[in-house]
């Protein structure tokens, strides 16, 4: 049991200032508002009856709430008091409902909105609308852009596009049932958010899941951020490196994809950690495979990082590059390779009881946060996460590899560092074990924003190298 | 026939996969039905309507993985006008119904449209909710549909490839 404590208005305000607090995610329930805070290394889970669904605003004192409660208003109906900016964010007006988790949702009878976006002053500036449609192969999302000649003076992201209700399809299904939901949050963060569910499934119903299976979970979750952080160093060289060099990070990712489906049986390890362990055991063959594929990156990954990081016209297109403070970082729970290129010191990993308390975890930091520090992270990264990825294929403990929920009642949450940041999981079982409300949050919450405090200054050509290190994705922030 | 450059070049020893036979069986086959289409080879733009990514990931590693899909006559262009072919992965969310439609009024005619992933072939585990509209096809019939949840890169260049055969 996870447990949350509930707040009276005045100690919910007391919150919104404390800076020692970083916000993780603020959500809701029909007549609820909850959020989670990072507590040093701890998950803090407060919560405050919202009569007439009303709550104080936490935006005011608080940048980092802001998005959190406009997706909470659209979804919940819940009205954040005082806040700065009431503008909706995942309602484009498109809905046949308003308000569809609120537990009494009315028709949409408004014609769909234009998005409406702050204004940026000067002179001489013009605007330069990006999508939905943005160029490349990639996901949807609408960037409006203020211009001074080439240089961005403001850049607001409007997001929403990828809104599934994913949220709303979860209620009334079991864990296990509703696992498939929280796997397609995110792609890149499929074995992140499943792993963080499973985690709060556990924790509501007080399962303990067997050694092997807790194993085979850090492996795919390490599998899974080699090959995000292998993807985003392709596209990064893609757009100024040599392309020899994308094409062996390109390469480097698919020999861990092609083994995954060997050993795992999903290239993208997608629904293989589900509530109470794992959906598969990991067998000789595919072991061997891993361990296989595991030696050509150890060859390769140093080598290809040296080239990389020697490559003077890159790391010049990349120094100086959207830098982004180590206040900023930390204001916005942000985490992943993005706060500790920035010096934050901060990884779920090290939470108390990961599997990676025995595994000498060597975390890696920066400290100029801009694009090629990012770089530099992530490629430090991926070396570490290969080399525990071999320890622990070494030490793999044998038994059984899943074990059955306890149907019952609970709640429980989970943070899991996911290649790109933190993933959080909550969830509230009724007394059937049935979910009765989840959240899910999503690294994105974290990078967003600070694409926009990073982006003024730079030139719109430089935009795209820009946001592929900062590893954007849409859908699951999207819900 | 010309062995993708990326395959030509191990930079270890040979990787457990990707199967260099597969393709460079289905390069082969492109490059034969790109002569066959005169030269005139066929322009892609995907768009994402709302999935996980998935499925976009997957038409990437596809085409990292041909790297010469270009030179094969297969190119993904950034704009739906110069487009022959929409790839549409991810249900169609309600928030991107309106995009998707302009974008299909914008390619031009005949235009085909290609429902990539389980979700874009019936909105796939997200059926039903309130925020999407279903698969591509409750928006605009697809004329190739390539399922999986996400299809692998095998798969996507199959279905690509029957796509260049059906019209070459
Ligand atoms: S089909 Fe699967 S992989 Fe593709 S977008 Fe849908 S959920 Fe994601």
């Amino acid at each position: 049991m996870t447990a949350t404590e509930w707040l009276t208005a005045p100690q919910w305000e007391a919150l919104a200032a404390d800076a020692e607090l970083p916000l993780l995610a603020l959500w809701g329930e029909p007549g609820i508002v909850r959020a989670a805070f990072q507590d040093g290394d701890a998950l803090r889970l407060v919560a405050l009856l919202a009569e007439d669904g009303q709550y104080p605003s936490l935006s005011r004192a608080r940048p980092s709430a802001a998005l959190f409660e406009r997706a909470a208003h659209d979804l919940w109906a819940l009205e954040p008091v005082g806040t700065p900016d009431g503008r909706p964010w995942l309602d484009h007006g498109n809905w046949p409902v308003l308000n569809p988790l609120s537990g009494r949702p009315v028709r949409h009878a408004t014609p769909p909105s234009l998005p409406e976006f702050l204004p940026a002053e000067g002179e001489a500036l013009h605007r330069l609308p990006m999508g939905p449609i943005l160029p490349g192969i990639g996901e949807p999302g609408y960037l409006h852009l203020s211009v001074a000649g080439e240089t961005i003076v403001r850049l607001e992201a409007r997001l929403g596009y990828a809104h599934k209700g994913t949220l709303g399809l979860m209620p009334g299904k079991s864990p296990r049932a509703a696992a498939r939901f929280p796997a397609r949050m995110q792609a890149e963060a499929t074995v992140a958010h499943s792993l963080a569910f499973a985690l709060a499934a556990e924790r509501a119903t007080g399962a303990e899941v067997p050694p092997r299976a807790i194993a085979l979970r850090a492996v795919m979750a390490e599998i899974e951020r080699i090959a995000v952080h292998l993807r985003v160093w392709q596209q990064v060289l893609e757009l100024a490196g040599p392309s020899p060099l994308a094409d062996q990070a390109g390469l480097a990712r698919e020999t861990l994809l092609a083994a995954s489906q060997i050993a795992f049986g999903h290239r993208l390890l997608m629904d293989r950690v589900m509530p109470g362990g794992v959906a598969l055991d990991l067998e000789e063959r595919g072991l061997s495979i891993l361990r296989d594929a595991l030696l050509l990156l150890a060859q390769d990954l140093p080598r290809l990082g040296r080239a990389t990081l020697r490559h003077g016209p890159l790391m010049e297109a990349l120094a100086g590059l959207g830098t982004i403070r180590h206040d900023q970082a930390r204001a916005y729970a942000t985490g992943g390779p993005t706060a500790r290129a920035s010096a934050v010191m901060t990884d779920a990993r090290m939470l108390g009881d990961t599997p990676y308390v025995e595994l000498d975890l060597e975390i890696p930091l920066q400290a100029d946060g801009d694009a090629a520090a990012r770089l530099e992270q992530r490629i430090a990264e991926t070396v570490e996460s290969r080399r525990l990825l071999a320890t622990m294929l070494d030490a793999l403990p044998d038994g059984p590899v899943s074990v059955s929920l306890p149907q019952r009642a609970g709640e429980g949450a989970a943070l899991v560092e996911a290649a790109h940041g933190p993933c959080l999981a909550w969830l509230a079982l009724d007394d059937g074990g049935l979910i009765r409300a989840a959240m899910a949050r999503d690294p994105g919450w974290g990078l967003w924003p600070l694409l926009e405090a990073a982006a003024p200054g730079t030139t719109t050509e430089r935009l795209p190298l820009l946001m592929a290190g900062l590893g954007l994705t849409m859908s699951g922030m999207d819900l | 026939m010309k062995l993708p450059r990326i395959l030509a070049r191990p930079i270890a020893a040979a990787p457990p996969h990707p199967s260099v036979q597969l393709v460079s069986d289905l390069a082969a086959r492109l490059e034969a039905s790109a002569r066959r289409r005169l030269g005139r080879g066929l322009a892609l733009r995907h768009i994402g309507t709302g999935g996980c990514d998935g499925c976009a990931l997957e038409l990437i590693a596809a085409r990292s993985l041909v790297h010469e899909l270009d030179s094969l006559g297969l190119r993904f262009v950034d704009s739906p006008r110069h487009a022959d072919a929409l790839l549409v992965s991810g249900p169609v969310t309600r928030n991107m119904r309106e995009a998707l439609e302009q974008a299909r009024a914008a390619m031009p005619e005949p235009g085909f449209v290609v429902a990539l992933g389980d979700c874009a072939m019936d909105g796939g585990v997200f059926k039903g909710s309130y925020a999407v509209e279903g698969g591509v096809e409750a928006v605009m019939p697809p004329d190739l549909r390539i399922p999986g949840c996400p299809p692998n890169p095998r798969q996507v260049l199959e279905g690509l490839l029957a796509l260049m055969e059906a019209q070459a």
